[in-house]
């Protein structure tokens, strides 16, 4: 605690400059009581903003804050919602900040959706007779389907989850292969010195994935 | 005379340790214990760089830390311990890396099989899930061999990930799914009772992206052997004092986490 008091204060230089290059995409898990506190989320992400994060996905359980959006985004100038289509776009767009707003039904029963898809064209293969089975049922043929059924967002590098317990409440699988998960405490309690160290000892990371 | 008082010595201090951490798992008891514990094997290759040992080794040491771990599970009641031990992103490494560990997973999965392995003696289960297609045929087989050969153990389930990854799972488990609605269908047609549904035009667009559920897809997953993990823990490195820690953490977040999924 006096650590981030330390950092908030700009007194540890080396938090000073952050290279954010490795944080591509941050996702945030709030509990869904907490996330009825909108102006703490507004807060955050207005540290966000002043650390240069560009691309932030917010998720709870019960999407109070996808309910919440639009107060959220009266309150953030520059900022911008995520859609699909213009994905590439505005990944590289760096001026606005991005949001995506996220909900558990984006996870599991998503993907019983993109399920339907992809049975339709392992029907339609079927009733042709031609033997495509094996390109039907792949990982990036399914996260084709997860877009088309709006719950495709990219694969978050860090998680941040603000609530009691270190968990990520059902945020969608598909997308959290090799995301680094960071509990951060009660969002009631949240600290911008605590927000600074989680990143800087993320982009301080060496990732294998696997290798 | 001298060896005989240290190795007396050395067994009255096992046996003392042994049974603090009986007392201290019997405190714990007295509070939830987890149904399923998951463990990332993590940190083989850091740990043994930094003790500088030969390359390989840590992935041994790492499997003795396994093995105590297990223990200290069952001897606490934990039913289900899962362990995610090669990935299929970890064929990507050099082929030579990749072949010893290949040949220590043989060794191993063959030690499990023995009669005093801690398989057989807290009668576990053991599961290999994965896409086990990918593996070795030697390894596959005694992979094999071992879950045929502790099949009737009924006290414990450990699963061993091998050639697995969460979106290949996903994925095999949709692919299942679908074939077997496509069975489904095909027989309901067959009897004449399926309403051209081969052909798709005659059904409502509802019905439509509706014929596969999440519990079709569920059933299909490797995973679904066992329930959810309660724990998830990834190491670097692992001991009694963690796996306490982890423990306690559970136990004082259950009350809040059982809500949260009864909401679901």
């Amino acid at each position: 605690m006096v650590e981030s008091y330390f950092i908030s204060s700009g007194l540890m230089k080396s938090y000073k400059a952050l290279n954010l290059g490795k944080l591509r995409y941050l996702a945030i898990v709030v509990g869904s009581e907490e996330a009825y506190q909108t102006s703490k989320v507004i807060e955050l992400l207005q540290w966000l903003e002043a650390i240069g994060v560009k691309h932030v996905c917010l998720y709870d359980m019960e999407g109070v804050l996808k309910r919440s959006k639009e107060a959220i985004l009266e309150k953030m100038s520059n900022t911008t919602v995520f859609q699909e289509a213009d994905e590439n776009d505005k990944l590289l767009d760096q001026k606005h900040m991005m949001l995506e707003f996220v909900s558990f039904s984006d996870g599991k029963e998503a993907v019983a959706k993109a399920a339907n898809l992809l049975f339709a064209k392992y029907l339609t293969s079927n009733n042709s007779s031609e033997d495509q089975e094996g390109e039907i049922f792949t990982e990036p043929h399914m996260t084709e389907a997860l877009r088309a059924v709006g719950s495709g967002g990219p694969e978050p590098d860090l998680l941040l989850v603000y609530g009691p317990a270190r968990c990520h409440q059902g945020f969608p699988a598909w997308r959290i292969r090799y995301t680094e998960i960071v509990h951060m405490g009660s969002l009631k309690s949240m600290r911008y010195g605590s927000l600074i160290k989680a990143i800087y000892k993320f982009t301080m990371v060496r990732q294998n994935y696997g290798k | 005379m001298k060896k005989d008082g240290r190795s007396r010595i050395n067994w009255i201090f096992e046996n003392f340790v042994t049974f603090l951490r009986k007392c201290i798992l019997r405190v714990l008891s007295v509070g939830p214990i987890p149904e399923h514990i998951a463990y990332i094997m993590d940190g083989n290759r850091r740990y043994a760089k930094k003790q500088n040992m030969i390359e390989g080794t840590g992935h041994r040491v790492g499997f003795l830390a396994l093995m105590s771990m297990l223990k200290y599970c069952y001897e606490m009641g934990v039913r289900y311990v899962t362990i995610y031990a090669f990935s299929i992103d970890n064929f990507k490494r050099r082929p030579e890396e990749v072949q010893s560990l290949m040949d220590l997973m043989q060794e191993k999965i063959e030690g499990l099989m023995e009669e005093e392995s801690i398989v057989n003696r807290y009668g576990v289960r053991v599961h290999f899930l994965g896409n086990l297609k990918l593996l070795s045929e030697p390894v596959r087989l005694a992979a094999e061999r071992a879950m045929v050969a502790t099949a009737n153990n009924s006290k414990a389930v450990l699963s061993i990930c091998v050639a697995y990854n969460s979106t290949n799972e996903i994925v095999h488990a949709v692919e299942k799914a679908c074939e077997e609605k496509w069975e489904e269908i095909s027989l309901l047609n067959a009897s004449g009772s399926g309403y051209g549904l081969i052909g798709l035009e005659c059904i409502e667009k509802d019905e439509r992206e509706n014929l596969i559920k999440l519990i079709d897809i569920e059933k299909h997953m490797y995973v679904s052997i066992a329930p959810d993990p309660d724990i998830l823990i990834r190491t670097s490195e692992i001991g009694f004092r963690h796996l306490l820690w982890a423990i306690l953490n559970f136990q004082r977040n259950h009350f809040y986490l059982e809500k949260k999924r009864k909401q679901l």
